[in-house]
């Protein structure tokens, strides 16, 4: 960790420099240069503050640091490269970034990831069966319940969480239980079908 | 040779059918890599200073502070010799290269939210710091939130000349005095539309990496090719040294077809700083930044016989462009076209105000004149003493006016205002006995049509793999339409490829042949008929090989499963063992997009039907089910056609119910610019019957695969369609959109006063 922090730093350091050199730099930037330059040298990511933390991820540990401010969902997506999870407001309107904490889906950009540590995290990659799509998964597919699909992962992990709870929907749970995820395609007629065949397909399995 | 523009398949096999998503599984699954989840090795983050005045002029910008930020890179502003790129031009005939009226920093700060300096950091949580670290002084200008204010004599100047953009738009045929005069009734309403924002869940942005001169943009566009050329043009760059992916897109509506600053301004960042630059707008900036549909105020005049004949239509049209020129906003479209009217005249003009700038947003212009000619038609089928859709089905248009009275290619029009009132138990509804209780029920109809007549273009490859796979190679980007499993659907319909083994390569303007953008309506009706001619162009070499080979006629033999047929009894040859086959080991076909017919107009049409209740004590309306009766030619994927018709209505009642973009009188800014305070529709709102009809009627005309496009047709109509219901259900009409519980309140009390 420490080594490749130095190599990180080093090499933006010269790039910084390579830069510089290229000449495009105005002269009010040339004064920050110096600057900038010994703030590459102190400067780490994540920050001095930077905390030990071990998140549980779809059944996997991971142990590394992360400054108190992080959001659930910059450490799912920046540093542990968790890209289904997305984000679409970061401030909890969406719920494109709803992941599931011990069971129960959460706005990851509204969860510190400080305040995960030690629970049982699942994202959408979480939801498959090995090769397999899990029914929620399943359900979307057969009944295009999605049209750009950036929306889709927290649709899919919240459905998830809304049939473990409530197994046998009715249409009225179905739209109140989608109502924190927005869909800007307006797919919500084929949520709403796939809710119900997902529920079929749990079912089936169980 | 072959023929490349044949007429439409008369039975099909594959296309038409409601195959799920090629890509499903990689959106399902989370494995769909999105512009935004773009991670490059070593790259920097970017965040905006944006001016928070309405109107200013920025007097000081000092860096210093920030420069010192913990991981700060580079700055880029107005002082950046580099930045001084021109942007946003005046409006001009195609071919005109008008005069540039702003640069990428511009010091003239004309919105709360013009861009005023970039910071390129580590990680983004630095960028935006450094950007709170900047200091500018600004001098503020009077500012203006409307059009009323924009027009008055002593109003500020947004542009220097004043704040018209350019000439109004205007159009007339026959002579509306005329016809006035001899119509038997005369109604005249001033209907109102708000300025709604597209905000696609992916928020705007791309990623930047220079290799050498050469520049590659990963972006989320709709419109891989117009990126490549607006950057190019703006870096003084050759088009073979710019490339644009787009691989998933997370949503655009029109918003994401345009060259944007973020682009350019990584660019330079990224050359300036020699590391990859990720440059991403937050959500906020997304409703302050990346246009809207503009707010409009249509005056509106009709006349008409006591038989129900229209015989005038006069519209006087303002809406805001905003702080900068942008493309036209047809409001006038359908007025001209729709119906059959000897004498029409539309007037309509953009006009400046201190706001972000409009853009494209799902067929520009026309819910903003269907809300006035669908309410208005409503109206006049009332005095009439006519059922709408009977009214309509009088006037429905039969040649297209505005094309020289061409024919349509095909007109589904009275198709779909017959068969959609049947389907929707139109006529039983609007007979259902009224409640007086406090919560009354309503159903209204409204129709409309699209134009999207640009000229085609589109290059399309596809290549057959001597194990009978196929790679099909075209521009047009996926902006969530399900394009290419539809044109993976044409490609096993002509080659008889299954669909598993065929790979679709798209949106990479640096492996792909260029497509128009994702807009219009047009990627189906332009692209799926180039795939067509490509997949027929490999065919044909196939079998014009196979057939010097097999010494059978090309004519009595079949390619299937990579295999070809000849004559019964004579057993199949596989592809991969033609001579042909062994000699290149691929075959290519090459399409390219035939033109228009020229000798017909080329119009998809709808009708909507809504059915909803209002609460009289509560203001509240929901919109309990609607029908789309939709006319966009062959239906290619069942399933996709009805995606795009559901998300259209749940487009069209946020229109009418809840969406506006809200500027404060008192500051010039936006004080809804999220998603708690500007309301889209959510699971709440819509309501689980929302019913696609596909009304075909078998077009023979328009193109190979007969196909009129949809995604934009299927939203036009539907918010004057609920205006009508809700009219239906109080006797209140809503004049102004969105009608939220307030001013329905508002509107049912004024309504009694008058009453």
């Amino acid at each position: 960790m420490d080594n490749e922090q130095e190599r990180r730093n080093a090499l933006s350091r010269r790039r910084f420099f390579s830069s510089v050199a290229g000449g495009a730099t105005e002269a009010a930037l040339l004064g920050a240069a110096a600057t900038a330059e010994v703030r590459a040298e102190t400067q780490e990511a994540p920050g001095a503050e930077a905390v030990k933390l071990v998140l549980h991820v779809n059944g996997q540990a991971h142990a590394l640091l992360a400054e108190p401010r992080w959001t659930l969902l910059h450490v799912l997506r920046e540093q542990l490269g968790f890209t289904g999870t997305k984000p679409g407001c970061e401030r909890g309107e969406c719920g494109a970034c709803t992941v599931l904490i011990d069971g129960v889906a959460r706005y990851a950009c509204m969860t510190l990831a400080v305040e995960a540590g030690g629970h049982q995290i699942t994202t959408v990659e979480g939801l498959m069966q090995g090769e397999e799509l899990g029914a929620v998964q399943q359900a979307f597919l057969e009944e295009d319940a999605y049209q750009c699909g950036f929306c889709t992962p927290g649709q899919v992990v919240n459905i998830e969480a809304l049939l473990r709870k409530t197994p046998d929907p009715t249409i009225e749970q179905i739209r109140e239980g989608v109502s924190g995820t927005l869909c800007r395609c307006g797919a919500y007629a084929h949520i709403f079908r796939a809710v119900h065949r997902a529920a079929e397909l749990k079912k089936a399995v169980s | 040779m072959a023929d490349m523009n044949p007429k439409p398949w008369s039975e099909t096999t594959v296309v038409g059918k409601g195959i799920p998503r090629i890509d499903g599984r990689e959106l399902v699954s989370g494995a769909a890599r999105y512009s935004l989840d773009m991670d490059l090795p070593d790259m920097l983050y970017a965040a905006t200073l944006r001016c928070p005045h309405a109107h200013a002029r920025v007097v000081k910008v000092d860096l210093a502070k920030a420069c010192e930020m913990p991981g700060v890179r580079a700055i880029l502003s107005d002082a950046d010799k580099e930045a001084n790129v021109p942007w946003f031009r005046k409006m001009g005939p195609p071919g005109a290269n008008p005069q540039p009226v702003s640069r990428l920093f511009d010091p003239h700060c004309r919105y709360a939210g013009d861009e005023v300096a970039v910071v390129a950091a580590e990680t983004q949580e630095q960028a935006w710091d450094a950007v709170q670290a900047i200091e500018v002084q600004y001098e503020k200008l009077p500012f203006l939130t409307n059009v009323e204010d924009a027009l008055k004599p002593d109003a500020t100047a947004i542009h220097e000349g004043g704040n018209h953009p350019g000439q109004p738009n205007a159009y007339s045929r026959g002579d509306v005095a005329k016809g006035f005069a001899e119509s038997d009734i005369v109604v005249e309403e001033t209907y109102r539309t708000s300025c709604e924002l597209h905000t696609p869940v992916e928020t705007y942005g791309a990623a930047v990496r220079w290799d050498g001169d050469h520049l590659t943009v990963w972006e989320s566009t709709q419109s891989p090719f117009s990126i490549q050329s607006g950057v190019a043009s703006a870096l003084k760059m050759p088009l073979s040294k710019v490339r644009v992916i787009c691989r998933y897109m997370g949503g655009g509506f029109g918003s994401k077809q345009d060259t944007n600053k973020f682009t350019v301004i990584a660019a330079l960042l990224a050359r300036r700083t020699g590391r990859p630059v990720k440059y991403f707008l937050s959500r906020e900036e997304s409703f302050l930044c990346m246009g809207n549909r503009p707010a409009y105020s249509l005056k509106l005049k009709a006349g008409m016989k006591k038989d129900g004949t229209l015989l005038a239509l006069e519209l006087n049209a303002f809406g805001e462009v905003g702080a900068y020129p942008a493309g036209s906003n047809p409001v006038g479209g359908m007025l001209r076209e729709l119906y059959t009217c000897p004498n029409v005249k539309t007037t309509e003009e953009l006009i400046y105000i201190n706001g972000g700038q409009i853009r494209a947003f799902r067929a520009p212009g026309y819910p903003q004149g269907a809300w006035a000619l669908e309410q208005m038609m409503d109206t006049l089928a009332e005095k009439a003493g006519m059922d709408p859709v009977e009214f309509r089905l009088k006037n429905a248009a039969t040649v297209c006016a505005t094309d020289a009275n061409k024919p349509f290619t095909s007109n589904g029009l009275p198709q779909c205002l017959t068969e959609g009132a049947k389907a929707f138990g139109w006529k039983e509804a609007r007979a259902r006995a009224k409640s007086d209780g406090p919560v009354v029920r309503g159903v209204g109809m409204a129709a409309a049509l699209w134009s999207n007549v640009a000229r085609p273009r589109s290059t399309v490859i596809v290549k057959y793999y001597l194990d009978g796979s196929v790679n099909l190679n075209m521009g047009a980007a996926d902006l969530g339409t399900g394009m290419r499993t539809i044109m993976a659907q044409v490609v096993a319909e002509e080659l008889g490829v299954p669909i598993a083994r065929i790979e679709v390569e798209n949106a990479d303007t640096g492996t792909t042949q260029y497509s128009d953008g994702a807009n219009g309506s047009k990627t189906t009706m332009i692209d799926s008929p180039a795939v067509r001619a490509a997949a027929l162009d490999v065919k044909y070499k196939l079998l014009e090989a196979a057939s010097e080979q097999l010494k059978v006629p090309a004519a009595g033999l079949t390619l299937k499963n990579g295999e070809v047929a000849g004559p019964a009894g004579s057993p199949p040859t596989k592809v991969g063992q033609l001579a042909i086959m062994q000699m290149q080991q691929v075959v290519v076909g090459v399409g390219v997009r035939a033109p228009h017919p020229s000798d017909k107009s080329i119009r998809p049409f709808a009708a909507h039907f809504a059915e909803v209740e209002v609460n009289k004590r509560t203001g509240e309306v929901r919109v309990l089910r609607m029908l789309a009766a939709q006319d966009s030619g062959r239906v290619m994927n069942r399933l996709t056609y009805e995606s795009q018709v559901i998300g259209a209505l749940t487009m069209g009642i946020g229109m009418a119910l809840t969406e506006q973009r809200i500027l404060d009188g008192n500051s010039g800014r936006m004080v809804n610019a999220n998603w708690h305070d500007y309301k889209i529709a959510t699971a709440m709102d819509v309501p689980a019957e929302l019913t696609c009809l596909p009304i075909d009627p078998h077009d023979m005309e328009v193109n190979s695969t007969g196909t009129k496009g949809l995604g934009e047709p299927a939203l036009v109509p539907a918010p004057a369609a609920i205006a009508n219901a809700f009219y239906h259900a109080t006797g209140v009409r809503p004049t102004a959109a969105p009608f939220t519980p307030a001013t329905v309140i508002n509107l049912l009390n004024q309504g009694k006063r008058q009453g």
